[in-house]
């Protein structure tokens, strides 16, 4: 499984390191971010990749685990 | 010798880098004030920039408008943020005609770069027949630029953000989707032809001949994005806008960037801070999207009659209603 940490960094890097996880088109992936823009970001774009997004936010962290839709 | 291009030594670019109007409105509130009855506009509205009637027939606009690059091209960053500085004189009905160069630069930046985004202010304000005096420069980490700008406007031609009328129509000079196009630029996603367009579009002036057109209200369209701005020209009216969202000019890529979430934060702090004023029509989101989007040296947005539109070469993206319960009303179509 991939994971990736993008806390701290601001847009468009979280969702370009996501586009980088998600070219290979990998069954799953987990990007953490701690930006509300980030969250929306990674979530657009998993979305429109064909990924279905769930979300789980611990203090001021998200964690976006994305899987592929079969 | 930095090895970063410009935009790498930038946490934010352009007009997103703009302050959020919220965070604007709490920092000014409680500051004193020295009233003078010249004074015709300032801090109490949300204009563009000041005016100071000179008593003559004249009034004198001031402004200032600077930011950290949004593109790598010194060059063309230089002519863009003087082209957006000095549109705030073009959208207030004046004529620039002096202005000072405000620079940051970091000492790792080369001469050279930094002269080129100097050259790039000046070649602009000539074509805007308009002298470039002097200026200030610091040293510091992020690189910005951009002009304190001196407009004069004859007391009858003067615009503001403030007279729509109901019946009039909006037009809208430029493409939005400026923040989306530099957000996907950052990520090295924009294609040449999409990165000539956005370009060509930030380096151009407002000068748009307005003489002979009955023009209500006029606004730049910037950081706060066309949902803000032309919400201040609503409320300033005490009206109602409404907007048909396929008929707002936006760059060919900015809807498919949407989608992908090349969004920049400032376009949802500007979503977000508008919650209570705008109301979207059932759409899809990215539809909307470039209605909040930030935009670095936008187009004019210009109220006025139906007949005197089609003086202007721009589309017609709504019209001005009675006001009603919200400053905004989206629809999908008109």
């Amino acid at each position: 499984m991939i994971e990736i940490n993008a806390c701290g960094l601001s847009c468009p890097e979280p969702v370009v390191m996501l586009a980088k996880a998600l070219k290979d088109k990998p069954e799953e992936a987990v990007i953490c971010v701690d930006a509300p823009a980030a969250c929306e970001n990674c979530t657009r774009f998993a979305t429109n990749a064909g990924y279905s997004v769930e979300k789980t936010t611990q203090d001021n962290k998200t964690v976006l685990t994305c899987r592929i839709k079969r | 010798m930095s090895d970063k291009t410009l935009t790498q030594l930038c946490q934010t670019a352009g007009c997103a880098a703009k302050i959020g109007p919220g965070v604007l409105a709490e920092v000014v509130k409680n500051l004193p004030r020295y009233e003078n009855k010249n004074l015709l506009l300032g801090f109490d509205t949300s204009d563009d920039a000041c005016v100071y009637d000179l008593g003559d027939g004249r009034y004198l606009i001031e402004t200032i408008d600077f930011f950290p690059p949004m593109v790598d091209d010194p060059y063309v960053f230089g002519q863009i943020a003087a082209a957006n500085a000095l549109s705030d004189v073009y959208a207030m009905g004046g004529k620039p005609f002096l202005a000072m160069n405000l620079l940051c630069f970091p000492t790792c930046l080369e001469l050279e770069r930094v002269k080129a985004i100097l050259q790039g202010g000046h070649d602009k304000a000539v074509e805007a027949k308009t002298v470039i005096a002097g200026g200030h420069t610091i040293d510091d980490f992020t690189p910005k630029y951009g002009l304190s700008v001196s407009g004069f406007a004859a007391s009858d031609s003067l615009l503001t953000n403030a007279g729509a009328k109901e019946g009039d129509v909006l037009v809208l000079t430029k493409p939005l989707g400026t923040g989306i196009l530099t957000t996907a630029l950052k990520a090295e996603m924009l294609e040449d032809k999409d990165y000539q367009a956005l370009i060509k579009s930030m380096t151009k002036l407002n000068n748009i001949d307005l003489s002979g057109i009955e023009v209500h209200a006029c606004t730049d369209v910037t950081g706060f994005s066309l949902m803000g701005h032309g919400r201040e020209m609503a409320d300033g009216a005490n009206v109602t806008i409404e907007i048909f969202a396929e008929r707002v000019p936006q760059f060919d890529a900015a809807l498919n960037f949407a989608r992908m979430g090349m969004i920049p934060a400032g376009a949802y702090r500007n979503r977000e801070f508008l919650k209570d004023k705008v109301v979207c029509d059932e759409m899809p989101l990215e539809l909307t999207d470039v209605l909040f989007d930030p935009q670095t040296s936008g187009g004019l947005l210009i109220a006025l009659p139906e007949k005197e539109a089609a003086k202007i070469d721009a589309p017609i993206i709504g019209q001005v209603l009675p006001r009603g319960q919200k400053s905004i009303h989206v629809r999908k179509t008109a």
